[in-house]
C-alpha cells in the first residue's frame, strides 16, 4: 500500500505573526517558516505504518513556491521515501490545493491519502474534505488513532463531545489530529540522507489547474488589543464594577 | 549504544559571522575539504542579535564583490549624532570631536541577522553542510587530550533525562580541525578555556549586556541612514553603558542599550534602565506614536585584548566573541569576529595541506588588521572604571592624541561575577511602571522574541547548589537574577512564608547573561535541546 501525504509550509507556531502596515496581508520576510504542525503528525503516522510492514511507500507532497520545498525535504529526513513539488505562487486557496493533489493522485494511485486537520496560518480545515468529495472517497477527519484493519480503516476522531470511533473503506482521506501521535525529530544522518531523495518538481499550469483565487482578500487587520485589568480594593467595589460598568450583573 | 560517529575535515560550532566566515573562506580556499557547521537556532540568523552599524573591511576580503551579490548591506549611514543625556536635557558632542574609531560615514545600518542568512546561503553554495536547530553539547577528546570533535544534544528526553517514544541520540562530529564559534560566553569556549588554560596571565573577561528593540515609526520621524549614540542618563556615572539609536530601512528603527556587567548594584535592573531610557524627552520623541515589532537582548564581550584568551588549542580553534574579538570603542564586533574567522580558515588550510601546527593562528592572528584596531582600543573600557568623566577624559587623550598608542596597558581588575556590593550597602532603585507604549513589561517583551523550548525537557540552566539562591543569594544579593535575566526567567516566589527559587527556562532568550553575573558562579547556562530559544527575524 502506498501513503500519500500532504504538507504545507507555514509561519512557525512560536513567530509572532505581524500585519503590514498597510493591512494588505502579513509580514513574511525574514520570518521563520515550518512545516504545518498537524501535517508533522500525518508524516509520521504514514512512517510509522509502513515500519510496521503495511504500507510500502510514502510520498510527501506540497503545493508552494519555490521554498515550500523545504518542507518536503524535512518529510524526507523523517522517513518519506520520496517527494512531489507543485510550483505556484501566492495564496493558494484549499480547493485549488485539493484539485492539484487529485491529479497526483490519479497518476500515484495511493490507498491512503493523510494531510493535516487544518493549517495554522489560513486556518481553513477545508482541503482533505474537497478532495474527499472530488475523489469520491471516505474520508475520516480529526483523527487521533488510525488502524489499518484488512480493507477498512477504524478511526477515533477527536469530536465537541468527545471521541468517536468510525471505520471507512479504503481508499480514503484521513485528516491528522495533534493528538495522533508525537512527531520523531529528524536525525542529522537522516537529513543528510534526505538530500540525497528525489523530488519531483512541476507547476500548477502543468497539471493544468489555475490556482488563481477565488476569494478576494481585502484587509487583514490585527485584533484590538485588550485593555489591561484593574485592582478592585473591595468585594463591594468589585460587586459595584460588575452591576454599572461591565452590566453583567 | 554507542553514539553514530560521522567524520569531516572542519567542525564548525555555531553559525554566526565568526563560523559562516570560517567556512567560506575554508572552502574558497580548498573546494574540496568537508566542512560542516552545526547552529542550535532553529535556523540560521534566529539566535543572531546585533545593533549594528556594519564596518565592511572584513566582508570586503571575503567577498570582494558583495554588491554584486545582493548582500543584505545597503543602509549607508548619512548622519551621526552623539548625545550626553540629563534626565530631562541633551547636549549634542559635535562629531568632529569624537574619536576616529567612533565616526561611522564608511559604515552600514544591516540586520546581522540577515546578512548571516546570506552569508550561509553563500556558504551553502560554496557546498558547505549547514545543519540549524542541532546543538552541540558535548566536547570530544582525543587519548592525548587533544579535541576530536563534539556531540550534538540528545534529543527527546524529559525532565529527569529519561527517554520519551521521540528519543533520538546525539551523534559524533569528528574534525581534523574543530572550531568553536558560539559566540560570547559559548558553553563550550567556557568548558575550553577552562580545561586548557587559554586565559593564564589574561586579564578576567568584560560583558556587557545588550538589549535591541526593532520600531516601525512615522516616516517624518525616520532618517534613513541616521546614527546617534548617547551616553549619560538613566546610569549613574559609575555604571559602563550607552544607547545606539539607527535609522535602517524600511521606516525602522533599531534602538538598543548596552549596559557593563561589572555594575554593582544588586538592585540594578538592564531591563529596566533600558525601557526608562525610551522614555527621555529626545528618544520619546522619535518613537512616539510608532510601533514595537521586536525585542531581544544578548550579552556581549568588553574585555578587549587584555581580556582575549589564547585561541589556539589542541585540535581546535576559539574565533569571534567565543574568544572575544569584539572592539568596545567601535562599539562593533562583526567585521573582526568575521576576520577572526577567515584567518583561523588560513590556519586550517595550512594545517591540512603542509601539516603546520594550529600555533600559527596566534602570528597570523597578530599580524592582522584585528590585532591592531584590538590593540589600539585596548585602554577604553578600563578607563571607565574610574566613571564616566574620567573615563572620557583619559579616552580623548588616548583616542584623539595618541590614537590608542599610550606606552602602557590598562587592566581589567575584576570578573563581572564579584563586582555586586551587598544588597545591604546599595540603594534601592524603584522604576516607574511600564505604560504599555513606549516602555514595557519583560512578559510582553519575551512574547516577541518567539522563545520557545519544547516542553518537558531537562532544565538547560544548571544550578551548582539548589539550596544557594535562597539561602546565600537572596539574603546577601536580593538575588539580582531577577533583575539581570531580560527574560524573567528567575522569579522568588513566597509559598505558605516559604521562598521558593523558580527557573522559567522556557522563557530563556539565550543571552548568558546568568552565567556571567551570578556572584557566586551557580548558575550554568547548558545547550537546550535543539531548535529552542528565540525566533529573531532581522535583529
Amino acid at each position: 500500500m502506498k501513503i500519500l501525504v500532504a504538507v504545507k509550509r507555514v509561519i512557525d507556531y512560536n513567530v509572532q505573526i505581524r500585519v503590514k502596515e498597510d493591512g494588505s496581508g502579513i509580514v513574511t520576510d525574514n520570518v521563520k517558516m515550518s512545516t504545518n504542525p498537524p501535517d508533522d503528525n500525518a508524516i509520521e503516522e504514514a512512517v510509522r505504518i509502513k515500519e510496521s510492514g503495511k504500507a510500502t511507500e510514502v510520498v510527501a507532497v506540497t503545493v508552494g513556491d519555490e521554498k515550500a520545498q523545504e518542507t518536503v525535504r524535512k518529510a524526507l529526513a523523517v522517513g518519506a521515501d520520496r517527494g512531489i513539488h507543485i510550483k505556484a505562487e501566492g495564496i493558494i486557496e484549499p480547493l485549488a490545493v485539493a484539485k492539484i493533489l487529485q491529479k497526483i493522485i490519479d497518476k500515484e494511485k495511493p490507498e491512503l491519502v493523510f494531510t493535516g486537520k487544518q493549517a495554522i496560518d489560513d486556518d481553513c480545515n477545508q482541503t482533505g474534505q474537497m478532495l474527499s468529495a472530488l475523489l469520491n472517497w471516505s474520508q475520516a477527519t480529526f483523527a487521533s488513532k488510525i488502524e489499518i484493519k484488512d480493507k477498512k480503516l477504524e478511526v477515533i476522531r477527536e469530536i465537541d463531545e468527545g471521541l468517536e470511533t468510525i471505520e471507512v473503506n479504503l481508499p480514503a482521506i484521513v485528516t491528522c489530529d495533534l493528538r495522533l501521535n508525537e512527531p520523531r525529530y529528524a536525525s542529522l544522518p537522516n537529513i543528510m540522507k534526505a538530500k540525497k531523495k528525489p523530488i519531483e518538481q512541476m507547476n500548477a499550469s502543468d497539471l493544468g489547474i489555475d490556482t488563481t483565487p477565488r476569494v478576494q482578500q481585502i484587509k487583514v487587520e490585527e485584533p484590538p488589543a485588550r485593555k489591561a485589568g484593574i485592582k478592585v480594593s473591595s468585594v463591594a467595589e468589585l460587586v459595584q464594577k460588575l452591576k454599572n460598568e461591565a452590566k453583567v450583573i | 549504544m554507542p553514539r553514530e560517529a560521522m567524520d569531516y575535515d572542519v567542525v564548525i560550532v555555531g553559525g554566526g559571522p565568526s563560523g559562516l566566515s570560517t567556512a567560506i573562506k575554508l572552502k574558497q580556499l580548498n573546494s574540496e575539504l568537508n566542512v560542516c557547521l552545526l547552529e542550535k537556532a532553529s535556523e540560521i540568523g534566529a539566535h543572531i542579535l546585533s545593533g549594528n552599524v556594519f564596518e565592511t573591511r572584513a566582508l570586503d576580503e571575503l567577498f570582494p564583490n558583495w554588491k554584486e551579490l545582493n548582500a543584505p548591506v545597503k543602509t549607508k549611514v548619512s548622519k551621526e549624532k552623539f548625545l550626553f543625556l540629563s534626565e530631562t536635557k541633551s547636549l549634542s558632542w559635535p562629531t568632529w570631536l569624537l574619536p576616529s574609531v567612533q565616526q561611522n560615514h564608511k559604515n552600514y545600518i544591516i540586520s546581522l541577522a540577515n546578512l548571516c542568512r546570506w552569508l550561509a546561503e553563500q556558504a551553502e553554495a560554496l557546498g558547505v553542510e549547514i545543519f540549524p536547530g542541532f546543538s552541540a553539547s558535548e566536547i570530544l577528546y582525543n587519548d592525548d587530550g587533544s579535541v576530536k570533535g563534539i556531540a550534538t544534544q540528545d534529543m527527546g528526553l524529559d525532565k529527569e533525562g529519561k527517554k520519551k517514544d521521540s528519543f533520538e541520540s546525539g551523534i559524533e562530529l569528528i574534525g581534523k580541525v574543530t572550531v568553536f564559534a558560539e559566540g560570547c560566553r559559548g558553553h563550550l569556549g567556557k568548558e575550553l578555556i577552562k580545561k586548557f588554560k587559554l586565559d593564564e596571565g589574561k586579564n578576567p573577561q568584560q560583558y556587557g549586556i545588550g538589549f535591541k528593540e526593532i520600531w516601525e515609526v512615522d516616516e517624518k520621524k525616520h532618517e534613513e541612514g541616521m546614527v546617534m549614540h548617547t551616553a549619560g542618563w538613566p546610569l549613574d556615572k559609575n555604571t559602563y553603558g550607552g544607547s545606539f539609536v539607527y535609522h535602517a530601512e524600511n521606516k525602522q528603527i533599531f534602538l538598543g542599550y548596552v549596559i557593563g556587567l561589572d555594575y554593582k548594584n544588586p538592585y540594578l535592573s538592564p531591563f529596566d534602565e533600558f525601557q526608562r531610557f525610551k522614555t527621555h524627552p529626545a528618544i520619546k520623541k522619535v518613537i512616539e506614536g510608532g510601533k514595537r515589532i521586536s525585542y531581544g537582548a544578548r550579552a556581549l564581550i568588553e574585555g578587549g585584548l587584555q581580556s582575549l584568551p589564547k585561541m589556539f588549542m589542541p585540535g581546535a580553534l576559539l574565533v569571534g566573541c567565543d574568544a572575544g574579538t569584539l572592539n568596545m570603542p567601535k562599539i562593533k564586533g562583526s567585521h573582526t569576529a568575521m576576520k577572526s574567522g577567515m584567518i583561523a580558515a588560513e590556519t586550517i588550510f595550512e594545517k591540512l595541506k603542509d601539516n603546520k601546527d594550529l600555533s600559527i593562528y596566534e602570528d597570523k592572528f597578530k599580524k592582522s588588521w584585528v590585532y591592531k584596531e584590538l590593540h589600539a582600543a585596548r585602554n577604553v573600557k578600563p578607563s571607565f572604571s574610574w566613571g564616566l568623566i574620567f573615563g572620557i577624559i583619559f579616552t580623548g587623550i588616548d583616542q584623539i592624541l595618541f590614537r590608542g598608542r599610550l606606552p602602557f596597558t590598562l587592566k581589567h581588575k575584576y570578573a563581572d561575577h564579584e563586582t555586586l556590593k551587598l544588597a545591604s550597602e546599595m540603594p534601592k532603585i524603584d522604576y516607574p511602571k511600564p505604560d504599555g507604549v513606549i516602555t514595557f513589561d519583560k512578559t510582553s517583551s519575551v512574547y516577541l522574541t518567539g522563545t520557545n523550548h519544547v516542553d518537558n525537557q531537562p532544565v538547560h540552566l544548571k544550578l551548582k547548589d539548589p539550596n544557594l539562591p535562597i539561602n546565600y543569594t537572596l539574603k546577601k544579593f536580593d538575588e539580582p537574577a531577577q533583575r539581570y535575566c531580560p527574560a524573567g526567567v528567575y522569579e522568588v516566589q513566597v509559598e505558605n512564608d516559604i521562598n521558593k527559587f523558580v527557573i522559567n527556562s522556557q522563557n530563556c532568550i539565550h543571552c548568558k547573561t546568568c552565567d556571567i553575573k551570578e556572584p557566586s558562579q551557580n548558575i550554568v547556562w547548558v545547550t537546550p535541546e535543539g531548535g529552542g530559544g528565540p525566533k529573531y527575524g532581522n535583529m
